[in-house]
């Protein structure tokens, strides 16, 4: 029984670390990325990684009160990644 | 007691497989050459690893509390908006000619995701109007 809550702990703090770095190479890619679509894509990929790493928080602590900041974040960030494809896209975002 | 070891074995291989997934989106965010192999590699894996995350939390509250199936309306959500946001970001690159611009079509035509949009004409002369 210990070895298995062990087990989860560590994993936890192994997926904890594997985001983080996960969250810095999509700002590295964020920050050369040469195209207009590489960015957009790396906020995106950052926005998931975040949702990510605040249900990842709320596992830690055992909680449930972080439910509808990363289902607030999903929207924020679909919401945030059409509205810049649609201004490269149109010029415009609301036509 | 044997039931409790399961659950907490089963959330332990559900974060270590969403933390592999997410690590894959990164790795292919940064390694791949080329704006649509860009594309293909974080809009798959980093939903997959989102999924995974979420199983891990429905697990945990089911385990250790009285449960919730909250995660399944983010999960729902993640999996119906990402084709969404490949399908608009795969645009912006042919927009852009970052990839490869499909063939000329037939006639006179072109392709709308090609198209340039041009400044509104009539609210242009309206401006200069106002300004004059």
């Amino acid at each position: 029984m210990t070895l298995a809550t062990d087990l989860m702990t560590w994993a936890l703090y192994g997926a904890f670390a594997v985001v983080a770095v996960a969250q810095i190479m999509a700002m590295i890619r964020l920050w050369v990325g040469p195209n207009t679509g590489d960015r957009i894509l790396a906020l995106d990929t950052m926005f998931i990684n975040a949702i990510g790493l605040i249900v990842l928080l709320g596992i830690y602590q055992g909680t449930r009160i972080y439910f509808e900041a990363s289902l607030i974040i999903a929207m924020l960030g679909f919401i945030s990644t059409v509205a810049y494809a649609r201004f490269v896209l149109r010029g415009d975002i609301i036509e | 007691m044997t039931l409790e070891t399961i659950a907490v074995v089963a959330i332990a291989a559900s974060l270590v497989v969403g933390a592999l997934f997410t690590l894959v989106a990164g790795i292919g965010l940064l390694k791949l050459n080329g704006a649509m192999p860009r594309l293909h590699a974080p809009t798959k894996a980093g939903t997959l690893g989102i999924g995974a995350f979420l199983m891990a939390s429905m697990i945990h509250s089911w385990t250790y509390d009285e449960g919730s199936l909250h995660e399944l309306l983010i999960m729902g959500f993640l999996f119906v908006t990402a084709p969404v946001t490949a399908n608009f970001l795969a645009k912006v690159n042919i927009h852009r000619r970052d990839c490869d611009t499909p063939p000329e079509p037939p006639r006179d035509d072109t392709w709308s995701t090609l198209l340039v949009p041009v400044p509104d004409q009539e609210q242009d002369q309206d401006q200069a109007q106002g300004q004059a």
